[in-house]
């Protein structure tokens, strides 16, 4: 069932404060769509509960429906557990585990999953670090630390880790903020890789970035999605004056 | 304040500041040269490997007292090293707000009581049902004096891990149980040994709590049901003897702990200090 993400009336809290409000869209599957919109928008919060990340955080709420690939993510029993190993995560900051080794990293979803054949663990790691466009870099030193590689490799390293259980669904949380733009190219050019295999996430500051590597944008301001559409359509003819004021850089 | 002034002023504190660093770690050195003095001429190859010696004998030594304190030493960890760190992972990782706060309050509690009502506790509930003084019942008091310091120090460490490791292992689809044992712990792995290695120094020379638990014995270990030598006890029981030899022993004794305790924690950070290791 390839029909991507659906998200109907979707809302969220943290404690008390409503921070999205009724969100509906449906998301391309095996494409990239963009998430963007100031700082404080609930562009993160709405990732985070795609893979019920959301609920991570202590007072967190979230009411509405969200299919991914036909999987209903917050259909009563279902254990989050099992959503998060179809929808892999790529965060802000880079966050290898600094007690494994570049290797133990990239297959830890897969260890710590149950699974323990050396040569299937193998075969995961080397695929995982080609997709991530890594395996070039560090083949000789997959036994070094994590956290011994520059911020960029750590940041591939994080997307090996996640593409290595081989999910659906990459979500991806700004991924490209704390790194150069050299780093970020490289990134950059990756995702455009991975989007004929997967269904990718992006939450971005970087309204370039977002025009660069996605087919469809979301504009979120104040917790509603204000404006959806084909990329190209929303920053060169925006339907709605909200949308156009933040492109233009009138506010945000 | 004339540049001049200023210059005494800054090299006056400075040295001041310098000094109390100093006397902080006098004691240690003034104990240590101590020892040294009065214990070093007692500490042979007998005293490693020799029992003590009936009064009026010259000679002997503490080896069992030396194996005793060690078996002490490994009962006290396994009773409470599993406890303590689980249970600062609970205080670290609950959500819920009134069962931790009244775990930590008490646990602070447990870590002023007196050690010989420790010992005493200890009397009461291994002792007195066995009917006897025992290895268990002593590994058991230094297990309870332990335990607030594994749990407030594991508790502490686990709290440093960065939230985004948890997130991240939790993106990856790994049930929290196994986030807990296989990411978090492992991060906070090399300071909770240091937190390990405190309590372990700190218990190994208790002696109350053993008074009546452990009871002290002049033979070999024979068995964890019955009572057991201990360094502390031996040292105690020799001190306060009227016999020259049995103090210059009691000193040997002291010394040998110390480095007892010194070797432990020098062998614990060697053994863990391999691989990666996250935060201190």
């Amino acid at each position: 069932m390839a029909d991507g993400i659906v998200v109907r009336d979707l809302n969220a809290w943290f404690g008390a404060a409503h921070v999205l409000h009724g969100i509906g869209v449906t998301i391309a599957p095996k494409a990239v769509t963009a998430v963007i919109g100031p700082s404080g928008c609930g562009k993160s919060t709405f990732i985070r509960c795609l893979n019920r990340m959301h609920e991570v955080v202590p007072g967190a709420r979230v009411t509405g429906s969200v299919l991914v690939e036909g999987m209903d993510v917050y259909a009563p029993g279902l254990d989050p557990v099992q959503v998060r190993r179809k929808i892999g995560m790529v965060f802000q900051k880079p966050n290898p585990f600094p007690t494994m080794s570049v290797f133990d990293n990239v297959v830890a979803g897969l260890r710590l999953g149950g699974v323990r054949e050396r040569s299937v663990l193998d075969e995961a790691a080397e695929r995982a670090l080609r997709q991530a466009a890594l395996w070039d870099e560090v083949k000789d030193q997959l036994g070094k630390s994590g956290v011994s590689l520059s911020g960029g490799q750590q940041q591939r390293v994080c997307i090996a880790r996640a593409l290595a259980v081989e999910p659906e669904v990459l979500l991806m949380d700004e991924p490209c903020s704390a790194l150069d733009p050299i780093a970020t190219a490289k990134i950059e050019e990756l995702i455009l890789e991975l989007r004929s295999t997967l269904t990718i996430v992006i939450v971005t500051h970087n309204m370039q970035q977002a025009a660069r590597v996605s087919e469809t944008t979301g504009f979120f301001l104040l917790g509603e999605l204000i404006e959806f559409g084909v990329t190209r359509q929303l920053f060169t003819n925006p339907h709605d004056k909200r949308t156009e004021d933040y492109i233009t850089g009138r506010f945000g | 304040m004339t540049p001049r002034s200023r210059r005494v002023v800054n090299v006056v504190m400075s040295w001041l500041a310098a000094a109390a660093a100093g006397l902080v770690v006098l004691p240690l050195l003034l104990i240590l040269a101590f020892l040294l003095w009065q214990g070093a001429s007692a500490v042979n190859v007998d005293f490693f490997a020799h029992l003590p010696k009936p009064v009026g004998e010259v000679g002997g030594g503490m080896a069992n007292a030396i194996v005793g304190t060690l078996i002490l030493l490994t009962l006290a960890a396994i009773l409470g090293l599993p406890i303590g760190i689980l249970g600062g992972l609970y205080l670290a990782e609950s959500r819920d707000r009134r069962l931790p706060w009244v775990a930590r309050f008490l646990a602070d509690v447990l870590n002023g009581v007196p050690s010989i009502v420790v010992g005493i506790f200890a009397y009461t509930v291994i002792v007195l049902p066995m009917r006897r003084f025992s290895a268990l019942a002593g590994g058991f008091a230094l297990a309870v004096i332990m335990l607030p310091i594994v749990v407030r120090t594991s508790e502490e460490l686990v709290r440093l891990v960065p939230a985004s490791l948890r997130e991240a292992a939790l993106a990856l689809g790994i049930p929290q149980w196994k986030v807990l044992l296989r990411v978090v712990l492992p991060t906070a792995r090399a300071g909770i040994i240091t937190g390990v290695m405190v309590a372990i120094a700190r218990v190994a020379g208790e002696t109350a709590p053993l008074l009546f638990t452990a009871f002290g014995n002049r033979f070999w270990h024979q068995g964890l049901d019955q009572p057991i030598a201990a360094l502390p006890l031996q040292i105690f029981a020799y001190a306060i003897a009227p016999y020259d030899d049995w103090h210059r022993q009691a000193w040997a004794g002291a010394l040998v702990l110390i480095g007892l305790v010194f070797v432990v924690s020098f062998a614990a950070r060697l053994a863990t200090s391999g691989r990666f290791t996250g935060v201190r």
